[in-house]
């Protein structure tokens, strides 16, 4: 019973933040809409008694990626309502229903041939295997079997920053060539 | 299920859930009316070092002097900026206030920890853990709780529709975003030599003065631990948020009334809870001092464990205090450099080097092989940190050259 309510609850929260991400114009609404989505899956997340995934979905997700998001919006101070009717890329539009279908097709037929398949085999609860077998078990799938997916990973986002760094730092030629026609040595 | 507690596992009675009700009740009022005591203790310890007399005049040596404030605030107007969103403007000091509640739920103020009691008492009639909460991801929730306050002050400048309060909650966020790597990573020692995360775990690992994580992980963690602490509450030396003689007043500028009588109290909550999640982690909760053989005995029934407890925390509350009273504020790049350049690096290649060291002890290596992986690995670490130096020092020159200031 408590099942269902938690369930309804948290389903409730991932599908009106989805919408809110979606259907709100103001971008500071609509980021703080995502936070509300992951917060739902959190607790389905914590339902299903994975709760470290949980814990590491509001650390990394609410709590450092979608603040960063707030902060460049925040910073660029594009905080003002959009307007929806200049579209910058026409063939976004008729992309965008086409991937939303295509998402839609795939992740159904996922559910529909899994659907006689995920009987579950056997199930320890949190309550034999102790309090922090989700921990242990996580890092050693991590740590032997997907090492190599997992360090790749890591090099993709070190190279995702080096790359950001370069983009960024543009040596500063106007103000040299100010500075050398003033006569200031640098 | 959601959390394990002796209580809550097999069948759940009344009984047991009046106990739990009871014990939220209970942490609910007296962190309300701690920190009320702690408002008049920073101002009247404030005062003594500065050679004032500090509140005085509402009952007794001024105690309620932050009920009388507290009084005020809640009658004044309620303002509402005409620019302000004002949807995220009501909201946003309820997320700050709501975390700071919630973190106080995963510690344990108290509990017999010895003789194989792991921290439960009875209590009439019902065996349970005197902390509200003891989910498996123990401290990780304090973190994400942690990283939730942030939003508060970042929505609190944006929605105020005033620059100094936007320029406030960058700063703020920026700065919470930056130390919570430094203070996740020193907690991450922790979690490796407890071999778990739950509050509960962590202290009971820690009987006797060696077993403190303070001496057992090498200090290094714990003063780590203690500045992105200081930092992540945003409190003086690290109080950028409000440096009022730059920025107003900082994020809450534009608040009054109640909502900026929620944002003050879950400022000064969330110090309690940090004090009380530094003498959870670093110096054994609720255990007693004990040195070899000896044990500093007080007997006090069940709640042994909280006067040790409160002890702790009382000591962690005042260095808070000391620490407004004596040092004065970073300038903001200092703050970023002290976290990136200093903390961050210090924490992890600590954190890696006791990793080696648990790995040498796992695998039964002898001392001499012990001692060489040792020195293999300061000397990689000095190696690390000779690049980073020279890297930051190359950076510096550079940004010299093309004209920077700092």
């Amino acid at each position: 019973m408590i099942e269902v309510i938690v369930f309804i609850a948290a389903s409730l929260m991932v599908i009106g933040g989805a919408l809110g991400v979606v259907l709100r114009s103001n971008p500071v609404h609509a980021a703080l809409s995502l936070v509300l989505t992951l917060f739902g899956v959190a607790v389905h997340f914590v339902s299903m008694e994975a709760h470290f995934l949980a814990a590491v979905q509001v650390i990394v997700y609410a709590g450092a990626i979608v603040v960063l998001f707030l902060f460049v919006i925040m910073l660029l101070g594009v905080d003002k309502v959009e307007d929806l009717r200049t579209e910058p890329m026409m063939r976004q539009r008729y992309l965008g229903p086409l991937v939303g279908v295509g998402v839609l097709g795939l992740v159904g037929t996922a559910v529909i041939v899994a659907r006689g398949r995920t009987i579950v085999q056997s199930v320890e609860g949190l309550d034999t295997v102790g309090h922090d077998a989700n921990v242990k078990q996580l890092a050693r799938s991590l740590f032997s079997d997907y090492v190599f997916a997992f360090e790749l990973t890591s090099v993709l986002l070190v190279i995702a920053v080096v790359g950001t760094v370069l983009l960024a730092r543009r040596p500063n030629k106007g103000l040299q060539a100010a500075r050398e026609k003033a006569g200031v040595n640098a | 299920m959601f959390a394990l507690d002796p209580l809550l596992l097999g069948d759940v009675t009344w009984g047991d859930f009046a106990v739990v009700a009871v014990k939220v009740g209970v942490s609910f009022v007296v962190l309300l009316v701690a920190t009320m005591f702690m408002v008049w203790f920073e101002r009247k310890v404030i005062a003594g070092m500065q050679n004032r007399i500090g509140p005085n005049k509402a009952g007794p040596f001024g105690l309620l002097q932050t009920l009388a404030d507290g009084t005020k605030l809640f009658f004044k107007e309620d303002l509402l900026p005409e620019k302000a969103d004002r949807f995220v403007f009501r909201l946003a000091p309820f997320l700050s206030f709501v975390p700071a509640f919630l973190s106080f739920c995963i510690i344990p103020v108290g509990g017999d920890f010895t003789d194989g009691n792991a921290g439960k008492v009875r209590l009439f009639g019902h065996t349970t853990l005197l902390q509200v909460a003891d989910p498996p991801i123990g401290v990780l929730l304090g973190l994400a709780l942690s990283s939730i306050a942030v939003y508060g002050i970042m929505l609190a400048g944006w929605s105020s529709g005033s620059k100094y309060p936007l320029l406030g909650s960058v700063r703020a966020s920026a700065q919470m975003v930056s130390y919570e790597a430094a203070l996740g990573l020193s907690v991450a020692t922790i979690f490796l030599l407890a071999g778990t995360m739950s509050t509960n775990g962590i202290v009971l690992g820690q009987g006797g003065l060696r077993n403190w994580n303070i001496v057992a992980t090498g200090v290094i963690p714990f003063v780590i631990f203690m500045l992105a602490a200081t930092a992540e509450l945003n409190r003086p030396p690290f109080d950028l948020v409000e440096a009022e003689q730059e920025l107003v007043g900082g994020f809450n500028t534009e608040y009054s009334s109640i909502r900026f009588a929620l944002f003050f109290l879950a400022e000064f909550m969330n110090t309690m809870t940090m004090s009380a999640i530094i003498v959870t982690l670093f110096l054994g909760g609720p255990q007693p001092i004990s040195i070899g053989s000896w044990t500093a005995d007080v007997h006090l029934g069940p709640f042994t464990g909280t006067f040790w407890f409160l002890a702790k925390v009382l000591v962690f509350l005042y260095i808070y205090i000391w620490f407004r009273a004596t040092l004065p504020r970073l300038r903001y790049d200092q703050l970023m450099d002290l976290g990136w350049k200093l903390l961050i690096p210090v924490a992890l290649a600590w954190f890696m080097a006791l990793a080696g060291l648990k790995v040498a002890q796992n695998a039964g290596w002898g001392g001499g092989a012990q001692a060489l992986g040792m020195v293999v690995g300061a000397a990689v670490i000095l190696a690390c940190f000779g690049l980073l130096r020279m890297a930051t020092r190359v950076s510096a020159r550079v940004r010299a050259e093309e004209g920077a200031m700092f």
